[in-house]
């Protein structure tokens, strides 16, 4: 048996138990839609490094694991009622959904929100009570672009967090969506699933956080699906601080009408193989779309982060900083591709990226990847790769600050400017409180050759 | 507190210092001139611990310790100050934060409590008054979009909040103009005190005559030539640099 058919197997086994256990709460539409998931997961593959958007990243090892689902486990349905204090996650103070190995868990969330109008509450039990509503949206921006990622989270597709704002209406709160592995005993997956609806002139924002404790190997690949109706605001955060063994795969689809304006600020802390896609389509006149993104990696640990913006029309406009910090033998992928269509005159589009190596071993492989086909449009992009300024560190250290002070204290500084960005108290401070405990570590990441190591190309 | 005895120093294969004997005791302000190339500013990094520079030979004795076994901090801790000749700037990292971090190291070092943020504070818009800067100055970023004499003065008030035993100043008077010179002088002649040790490296005379030394030093091709008292700048002004190295 070839290893190819070993994991279509798994994962067609895996479906077909899944779809057995919830033949009782799927209506028909869900059914195909997990089918077609299935279907393009099979005929597409786990992508190799052949493949032009994975040259880099090699996820063989995600291929090579036999993941049992997560939500089979006993302790998700009756986790510990502190498993989430000893992460200290931000109180965001708004409405909190937590979710077990993907399952929703109603005892650790509150201020679920269903009146009718506005909704917070999990997928599930929208699939009763808004079927409308999730079957005109979910799935419909994947379809576009599906790969084998998003295919897979749509095979298993049930539970995940559904958020709808109606027209004119805003949700002041922030919610806050809690995805949490459980430091598992054997490699285990998990495909949450979240879905934003923001009808015209409403207005919400959203923070995402992925945590787990230490355990065996794991599999996160998390599809989100952000839809701006004309005028809608969505403020989105992606905080990924999972376990050092874990895979984490991150699909964010969004979808802008006209004059709607939307905010994405992605940091990646944790994982060992860390991906996430952004696929943002301005499909509307007057659209605003700003992508910020920071990530720390220390060891053998991977973050590819890949993005593109789609400027399908007119007058819209786009703003991206990434910017990364990367140590011992860690390595860093950034991918930046903006189209901009023969329609999309007066675009203006601009990108950043920035990548900070701390080690001689440490690498980045960026590629801004720009498609024009308007005229008068203006479009900026910069890479800059360096080294921490020996002539700051000297000027610190000449003021009594001591070198490894002085040295986390310009990584910080480094680190800042995306963290200032976030317009959420309470997040803030954490992250920034993060990045400082995180950063002795990845100063002294123990620097010892690579063995076996299937990333090496392209270096 | 400061004895040079016999300084050699290289950059890369360089030597630019060949053997400088220097003493200098505590309340006494030295000025160390010379020409472009003379190893002022590698004098002055050599003794901040800069690490461009290799010490081939000699001995550097502060305060009974072998200052060039120290990492600059802990030189920066046992109380000496450079004040840059370039000051530099650091986006992202907040001024008073900056500055509260480095005197609360020096303070601990000195076996003295830490100060809080209100008593760093009041302690920092005393001595920004003295600089005649603006207190807004404190929530910037180090040194960013700081214009020339901004720098340099910045430097003079993070010396007068730090209270060094030890002052270096790097051609402090470069690119200041005659007000701001007169503002730096005023500070720095606010900090003389018989426990404090100043040493001013300029390329011209113009700021010793506002900062009167007590003795002139005149460094050509990585030695001390000539020595003097503060009439030695005038006559310095006078015949120029060719002067000494005709007469060594």
């Amino acid at each position: 048996m070839t290893p190819e058919l070993e994991w279509s197997d798994h994962y067609l086994s895996q479906y077909a138990r899944h779809e057995h256990e919830r033949r009782g709460d799927s209506p028909d539409w869900l059914r195909k839609l997990r089918r077609s998931g299935i279907d393009g997961f099979v005929e597409h593959g786990f992508p190799t490094t052949r493949d032009e958007e994975w040259r880099f990243t090699n996820v063989a090892p995600i291929a090579a694991t036999t993941f049992a689902p997560a939500w089979d486990l006993d302790t998700i349905s009756e986790p510990k009622p502190d498993l989430l204090e000893s992460f200290g996650l931000p109180d965001s103070k708004g409405p909190r959904l937590v979710f077990v190995g993907g399952r929703f868990v109603p005892a650790l969330s509150h201020g679920l929100v269903s009146d009718g109008g506005i909704h917070v509450t999990d997928l599930t039990g929208a699939f009763k009570a808004t079927p409308d509503i999730i079957e005109k949206y979910l799935g419909q921006s994947v379809r576009s672009n599906l790969n084998a990622f998003s295919a897979l989270n749509t095979a298993f597709v049930h539970d995940g967090a559904f958020i709808y704002v109606p027209a004119h209406r805003v949700i002041e709160e922030t919610i806050h969506l809690v995805f949490v592995g459980t430091g598992y005993d054997q490699a285990r997956m998990a495909h949450p699933r979240v879905l934003v609806v923001a009808e015209q002139n409403s207005q919400v924002r959203v923070i995402e956080t992925y945590v787990s404790p230490s355990g065996a190997s794991s599999l996160t690949n998390a599809v989100t699906e952000v839809v701006l109706g004309q005028n809608a605001v969505v403020d989105h955060y992606k905080v990924q601080q999972e376990d050092l063994k874990g895979f984490h795969i991150g699909e964010m689809y969004v979808q802008l009408d006209r004059g709607s304006n939307f905010s994405s600020h992605s940091i990646t802390l944790g994982g060992l193989v860390a991906r996430n896609d952004v696929m943002a389509r301005l499909g509307g006149e007057g659209g605003s779309c700003t992508l910020n993104g920071l990530y720390l990696a220390d060891g053998h640990r991977l973050v590819d982060n890949h993005t593109t913006i789609d400027h399908a029309e007119p007058h819209c406009e786009s703003h991206e900083i990434y910017k990364g910090i990367l140590s011992g033998f860690a390595r860093g992928v950034f991918n930046g591709k903006i189209i901009v269509r023969l329609d999309a005159q007066k675009t203006d589009a601009k990108q950043t990226n920035k990548a900070l190596l701390l080690s001689d071993n440490a690498q980045i492989n960026t590629k801004p990847q720009l498609e024009i086909f308007a005229d008068d449009v203006k479009c900026t992009h910069g890479a800059t790769i360096g080294q921490l300024d020996d002539e700051a560190l000297f000027y610190l250290r000449a003021r009594g600050i001591s070198q490894q002070d002085a040295t986390s204290l310009l990584i910080h500084a480094f680190a800042r400017d995306i963290i200032d960005r976030v317009s959420v108290d309470e997040l803030r401070v954490y992250l920034h409180n993060q990045i400082v405990e995180q950063l002795p570590k990845t100063l002294v990441s123990e620097a010892r050759p690579a063995e076996g190591d299937s990333n090496k190309e392209g270096s | 507190m400061l004895e040079i005895e016999n300084l050699h120093a290289q950059v890369a294969d360089n030597e630019i210092l060949r053997g400088v004997n220097l003493t200098v005791k505590s309340g006494e302000v030295h000025a160390i001139m010379g020409p472009n190339g003379s190893g002022k500013s590698t004098l002055a990094g050599v003794l901040a611990g800069r690490d461009a520079y290799t010490v081939t030979s000699g001995h550097v004795r502060y305060d009974n310790q072998d200052l060039l076994e120290m990492e600059p901090e802990a030189r920066a801790r046992a109380g000496i100050f450079l004040a840059f000749q370039y000051p530099v700037e650091i986006p992202g990292v907040n001024n008073a934060y900056f500055l509260k971090a480095s005197l609360n190291e020096i303070r601990k070092h000195r076996g003295e409590p830490e100060l809080d943020a209100f008593e760093f504070m009041t302690l920092a818009r005393e001595k920004v008054k003295l600089l005649e800067m603006d207190a807004s100055l404190l929530e910037r970023q180090v040194n960013e979009g700081f214009s020339g004499g901004e720098k340099k003065r910045n430097e003079i008030f993070q010396m007068a909040v730090l209270e060094p035993k030890l002052a270096i100043l790097d051609e402090t008077d470069s690119g200041l103009d005659i007000d701001a010179l007169k503002i730096v002088a005023n500070g720095v002649n606010a900090m003389r005190s018989p426990e404090r040790a100043i040493i001013i490296v300029t390329h011209y005379q113009r700021l010793l005559n506002y900062i009167v030394p007590d003795y002139v030093h005149v460094l050509s091709a990585g030695c001390v030539v000539r020595s003097g008292g503060k009439d030695l700048a005038l006559e310095l002004e006078e015949k120029g640099y060719r002067w000494t190295e005709e007469n060594v």
